[in-house]
């Protein structure tokens, strides 16, 4: 059965809607895969007898003529996303044992949908790294090795476990989170596509909160036209979640037309930095030839605030963080270390409980937040977003689409970067301005490094306008045509 | 700005999480880097700029003011490390 998960997505749904084979028939394959890629760590827990009976539930819908849009498609959820009796880690000490009582909204949508849940997929640390290496469960690995190089590699975070299992074709495809980069840099690091769609297009309902004005859901799946399928499952109103917006959702599939004539891609000089490696550069000049040879019209323009976005985040983020890891104090949910006050319960469950990265992130968000320096850095953050949004805001009375590198360099040895945490934070330079001024984004696979390492290409557009994005990605990723497989490739034999 | 051992263990304090004195060394200086280097900020002139509060244009939506949700008791104590009667327990807070 193992060519049943060579199928992407798309290719799946035709094989289950013509009856080439059944919900049960994939999944068993999908489930064998799962077990095969253990050693990447991909997922923390998996949920093989769910997925079976899932799977029973879709054929019997699919037989009364109620298939969903996603009927019988095995996914992997990451660990973010509160699953109703399923373990839920957030990929954190302090989260153990914790089953919630409750699913959160994305991951209903999928379910209505008719897809299936293979298990929860591995992360950072309350989705704080850009690597994966942060997560309590231990590094991910990413299926790709340098050439000539045996030593395991990072596959970016903090969406590491989704992509990976994606890569690897462990999953059908996966979803993830995106605060500062996080679906888009693990997509481009392990050789997928990743969209982070508009701020407010997915509800945040049940997702463990990090930077809430920050964090959006979106799919990570092998082709354009399967996370076009995904979002719209994934997407839509949620009255639990004041900031999900109430308008309707396309069908996004329908943008794909293959057609970029006249359409107006920008080349923000501000992404150019100085020390961008050789490879980096060229592959983005490749990009925007194949946009050109494709009808597009490439505009120089100037993001004038770029390179302030980054230090920005790092004042919003864990300022935010700060607040909502509040609520993990011993006395809810998850570990409890004992104290002799109340007080000194909640000091030692939170020492024991956050790893490294997530206590820095708290105390640089309280220190920001503290009386005496609130204005001084988290009003002045604030304000630089303000004009973060304002250069985009001003690049799209231009154009009608971005295009930029995804990362500044592909996927570097697990271990490598801990101790050097501005230099790991550097990773989501060209995501976080994107996710700064709430942009849809998507990051595809556009070819190789020369260590053999999948890169990728980013094109970030108009709020609400993740048509445009995934119609000139879909024009993208035909002119790459990425097909290079990973070392590690499930099913292979 | 150069954060020192006494604020670490000020904000340590704060956000409830305890740290002891050689941590609180090695994390003065990993918080001093990154503050360091957040000061770039500063660089930027935002004297007029209105600090933002909604990163999509849209008014917060209002709702009637009614119960639509609860007697879920059960659900709600249901992960907590130790209860008792459908209470949360905490160590011992007034005398």
């Amino acid at each position: 059965m193992s060519e049943l998960i060579r199928l992407n997505l798309s290719d799946a749904l035709a094989g289950l809607e013509k009856g080439d084979f059944s919900a049960s028939e994939l999944t068993g394959a999908y489930l064998a895969a799962v077990e095969e890629v253990r050693p990447l760590k991909a997922f923390i827990t998996e949920t093989p007898e769910k997925a079976i009976d899932m799977a029973r539930a879709s054929e019997g819908r699919r037989k009364k003529g109620d298939a969903g849009l996603l009927e019988g498609v095995p996914l992997a959820i990451k660990d973010l996303f509160c699953t109703e009796g399923v373990l839920t880690t957030a990929g954190s000490h302090i989260l153990d044992g914790y089953q919630p009582v409750y699913e959160s909204t994305v991951t209903a949508n999928l379910w209505k949908a008719g897809a299936i849940m293979l298990g929860k997929a591995n992360l950072d640390e309350f989705a704080m790294g850009s690597s994966n290496m942060t997560s309590y469960h231990g590094a991910v690995e990413n299926p790709w090795r340098a050439r000539g190089d045996n030593r395991p590699m990072v596959p970016g975070g903090s969406s590491g476990g989704s992509a990976s299992a994606v890569a690897a074709h462990a999953a059908a495809a996966a979803i993830g989170t995106d605060t500062g980069g996080s679906i888009r840099q693990p997509a481009s690091f392990c050789g997928i596509v990743g969209m982070k769609p508009t701020y407010g297009r997915c509800s945040r309902w049940g997702i463990v909160a990090f930077a809430s004005s920050l964090d959006q859901a979106g799919p990570m799946t092998r082709t354009v036209r399967d996370a076009a399928i995904m979002l719209r499952a994934m997407a839509g109103h949620d009255p639990k979640d004041s900031t999900s917006v109430d308008r309707p959702v396309p069908d996004y599939a329908k943008a794909l037309t293959g057609e970029v004539k006249g359409l107006k891609v920008g080349v923000p000089k501000e992404y150019r930095m100085d020390d961008m490696p050789g490879e980096i550069d060229a592959l983005w000049q490749q990009g925007i030839d194949w946009l050109k040879a494709a009808g597009a019209e490439i505009v120089d323009v100037s993001l004038p605030t770029t390179k302030y976005a980054l230090p920005a985040y790092y004042i919003v983020a864990p300022a935010e963080a700060s607040s909502n890891l509040a609520r993990y104090d011993g006395v809810r949910y998850g570990l409890r270390e004992e104290g002799r006050s109340l007080d000194e319960m909640y000091e030692a469950t939170r020492a024991a409980g956050f790893g490294q990265e997530v206590k820095r992130r708290v105390l640089i968000g309280t220190y920001v937040l503290s009386a005496g320096y609130y204005d001084a850095y988290y009003n002045k953050a604030r304000k630089v977003r303000t004009r973060i949004a304002e250069d985009f805001a001003q690049a799209y009375e231009k154009v009608d689409v971005l295009l930029t590198p995804t990362a500044p360099n592909a996927a570097f040895p697990v271990g490598e970067m801990l101790d050097d945490p501005i230099r790991m934070y550097l990773n989501d330079v060209f995501t976080v301005p994107a996710s700064m001024a709430g942009l849809p984004a998507i990051s595809i696979p556009a070819g190789l490094s020369e260590e053999g390492l999948p890169l990728g290409l980013q094109l970030v557009g108009r709020p609400f306008d993740e048509e445009t994005v995934l119609r000139a990605a879909g024009v993208l990723e035909e002119a790459a045509g990425f097909d290079a497989e990973p070392t590690f490739l499930a099913g292979r034999g | 700005m150069a954060v020192d051992k006494e604020t670490v263990a000020r904000i340590a304090k704060l956000a409830r999480i305890e740290v002891d004195e050689a941590q609180q060394e090695a994390l003065a200086g990993e918080l001093s880097n990154i503050l360091g280097w957040v000061e770039q900020l500063s660089e930027l002139d935002t004297e007029d700029v209105r600090p933002m509060t909604s990163v999509v244009e849209m008014s917060l939506p209002l709702r009637e003011d009614e119960i639509t949700d609860g007697q879920r008791a059960e659900d709600i104590v249901a992960n907590a490390p130790e209860t008792s009667h459908g209470f949360f327990v905490v160590p011992k807070v007034v005398e």
